[in-house]
């Protein structure tokens, strides 16, 4: 059987991995490389780098940190932020990204998930949907690092990047994001029962206990973590050894 | 010694030949037909679809010298679609013809018969061995996790072939292959962590001989 997945988020700004709470008031944590290679060390299963004011400026700022990461992290490498044409995913993926994620420029124009699909594969597109509630069960999805509402119900949305052909779905609760107070468990379950293409929760996680309550309320595939590990409040192998002991089925 | 990386420009293949340098082994990434058939070793790699594979190693002409090396004895070894390529067909977007240096097909998983009704197959999952005496998987431990991606998957006419599958949402699959010196792996060893670096230091061994 496929195992779940637990993944480290870093947030970058300029050439410091940062996080923020609900996608703002960054605060430096560290060297993106130094943390990416001592997570892959303590076995997490995926890196994703987010270029956290790309979206902001037009550009992906990442290139150098894939191209270090991609030196000694034999892992998948996810690269999301500010990536607008297909030139843009070329680059991330020459310099040593698995994999792309792409928010804003989907939304502006839905179409370019399909053009990205078409030559990467869907394997390769990620559509990361930026999602805050508005209502009960209801949320938006937003642009620009969670600066823009706009008018997509997010459960619509998911279902339309399924359609498009994106691969996975990076779906972040600003609500949650950094307050490390646990998952959007309704947001999580909601999508991953909508679509048949795996889901990832990113936003909220501040104990072990998070994670195996939204692998048991949902049919979410991984967690995109952050603050729990930059801050080390937890490891990545006592995460793992929590779900592990609470059935639930992960790579060790 | 030095093993060649296919250049037919399909996918990420610097961490393949990050990992492959890690390992200590001298890595050439080529499309040259010669400097290819020189070396001691090839990796033929690949992220995408097949059609698109097979359209880019017609374009830089590059089927006949995967064939030649095929047949050559020496240590071959296809990643996923690279892998892939080397069957005799796919279903991947209708009807492709592939390299034919395997006997089988490619074709999607039967996603009315999985249990999660889940494509692509992304993620990191065990590989039973079938086949144990390949060196290739020496060293590393049965049920062993490794990185996946993919909906299409391989079906070797000739079982014997089949050196480990894996179990993807109750359905069984050949995760790996070997016939004679030509290796083929579904999953992406340069992806798959230590487990992933202990298959290719084993592939740069074989290569060594």
């Amino acid at each position: 059987m496929k195992k779940s997945r637990v993944i480290a988020r870093i947030d970058v700004k300029n050439e410091f991995a940062i996080k923020g709470i609900h996608l703002e008031g960054l605060r430096k944590v560290g060297d993106p490389n130094s943390l990416a290679k001592k997570y892959y060390e303590e076995g997490v299963d995926e890196i994703i780098f987010m270029d956290a004011v790309a979206a902001y400026y037009d550009r992906n700022s990442l290139t150098e940190v894939i191209l270090n990461a991609s030196r000694d992290v034999f892992i998948p490498i996810t690269v999301g932020g500010g990536l607008r044409t297909i030139e843009d995913i070329q680059v991330a993926l020459e310099n040593g990204a698995d994999k792309v994620a792409i928010n804003s420029k989907a939304i502006h124009s839905p179409e370019f998930i399909k053009q990205a699909v078409k030559i990467y594969g869907t394997q390769c597109i990620v559509s990361s949907i930026d999602a805050k509630q508005y209502d009960d069960m209801k949320w938006y999805a937003y642009t620009d690092n969670g600066r823009e509402r706009t008018s997509k119900d997010v459960i619509d949305w998911a279902k339309e990047v399924e359609q498009l052909g994106a691969g996975e779905i990076l779906l972040t609760s600003i609500d949650c994001d950094g307050t490390k107070k646990g998952f959007d468990y309704d947001l999580c379950s909601r999508v991953s029962n909508e679509v048949s293409i795996p889901v990832i929760s990113s936003g909220g996680m501040g104990k072990s206990e998070d994670a195996t309550r939204l692998f048991k309320s949902s049919n979410i595939d991984g967690i995109a973590i952050a603050s729990i590990l930059h801050y080390e409040l937890e490891s990545v192998s006592e995460i793992k050894y929590c779900l592990l002991k609470n059935s639930i089925n992960i790579r060790i | 010694m030095k093993i060649a990386i296919l250049d037919y420009q399909l996918g990420n293949v610097r961490s393949l030949i990050n990992a492959c340098e890690s390992l200590g082994a001298e890595v050439i990434f080529s499309k040259d037909h010669n400097e290819i058939l020189d070396s001691n070793g090839l990796i033929l790699p690949g992220v995408g679809s097949f059609p698109q594979g097979v359209k880019n190693l017609e374009k830089f002409d590059l089927i006949k010298t995967v064939k030649s090396f095929a047949a050559s004895n020496k240590p071959f070894l296809g990643i996923c679609l690279g892998m892939q390529l080397l069957f005799e067909s796919s279903e991947e977007f209708g009807t492709h013809k592939g390299l034919n240096i395997i006997k089988g097909d490619v074709v999607k998983f039967p996603i009315q018969e999985l249990d999660s009704k889940k494509l692509p197959h992304v993620g990191w999952n065990e590989i039973v061995k079938n086949k144990h005496n390949s060196f290739f998987l020496n060293n590393l431990a049965d049920n062993s996790d490794m990185y996946f991606v993919h909906s299409y998957y391989v079906r070797p006419t000739d079982s014997s072939s089949v050196m480990t599958t894996t179990n993807y949402a109750g359905f069984d699959f050949c995760s790996s292959v070997i016939v004679n010196n030509v290796i083929g792996c579904q999953f992406h060893p340069e992806k798959s962590g230590k487990n992933g670096l202990i298959v290719m230091k084993n592939f740069i061994e074989m290569c060594n001989v």
